[in-house]
């Protein structure tokens, strides 16, 4: 019994510079976004929100939840157009998805991919512009 | 010797706890992040300010040229 009690003086001792150490890199941990890769994705999505924003504003595209968009509105779209439309949201989502791949693995923590589409999915709803389509709990609804 | 066993369970079980905190998701740090990356995607108001901006700057090449001091410019 006395030989646990040291053990466990000696296992706090160990622990408490390592735990300080942990909490004050959490305190300033910070997120790299500075990377090649990022600044394509995000200059490849700038580019394409200059089609996207007026299918944004018409309710024929919206956000999801999860981070990402999808087709809301199919007859808001001119029939001749939903084959581009439809293109546009698979090439969105797939630039969405490596940008949330990538940010991880610029960050060392290619786990964090899926807490990273987290924060984006909230932060995409809360700067959308009023009027956008959003998918919510409980089905779609306009902001 | 379980004594002993005991111990180096605990000791594993702290450890593991000390790795659990150190790669904690920085979640403010984030949304941060990625309210930057779609203020750019979005292109809102930082970065479209500075577009009508440019206008006025386009006369510089010619606000330049009064240095050289051209008599003839006075003329017209």
């Amino acid at each position: 019994m006395k030989s646990l009690i040291k053990l466990t003086i000696v296992l706090f001792t160990l622990i408490l510079p390592a735990y300080t150490w942990a909490a004050a890199a959490t305190a300033t941990a910070d997120i790299e976004i500075n990377t090649p890769a990022v600044a394509a994705l995000t200059q490849s999505m700038q580019a394409r929100y200059a089609q996207l924003a007026a299918h944004y504003a018409s309710g024929a595209v919206g956000l999801t939840a999860d981070g990402f968009v999808a087709v809301h509105d199919t007859s808001a779209i001119p029939l001749a157009e939903r084959q581009t439309v439809n293109a546009l949201v698979t090439a969105e989502n797939r630039d969405r998805k490596a940008l949330y791949h990538e940010i991880a693995r610029a960050n060392g923590h290619p786990e964090w991919a899926d807490d990273i589409r987290k924060t984006f999915a909230q932060r995409w709803l809360l700067r959308a512009q009023a009027g956008w389509w959003i998918e919510g709990g409980k089905g779609w609804n306009k902001k | 010797m379980s004594k002993n066993l005991l111990a180096l369970i605990v000791t594993a079980t702290a450890l593991a706890a000390c790795v659990t905190i150190n790669i904690y998701f920085p979640a403010a740090a984030t949304e941060k992040a990625a309210d930057k990356i779609i203020d750019e995607v979005w292109q809102k108001q930082p970065d479209q300010s500075p577009a009508p901006a440019e206008k006025p700057a386009a006369p510089n090449p010619a606000a330049s040229s009064p240095a050289i001091n051209y008599p003839t410019g006075e003329t017209k």
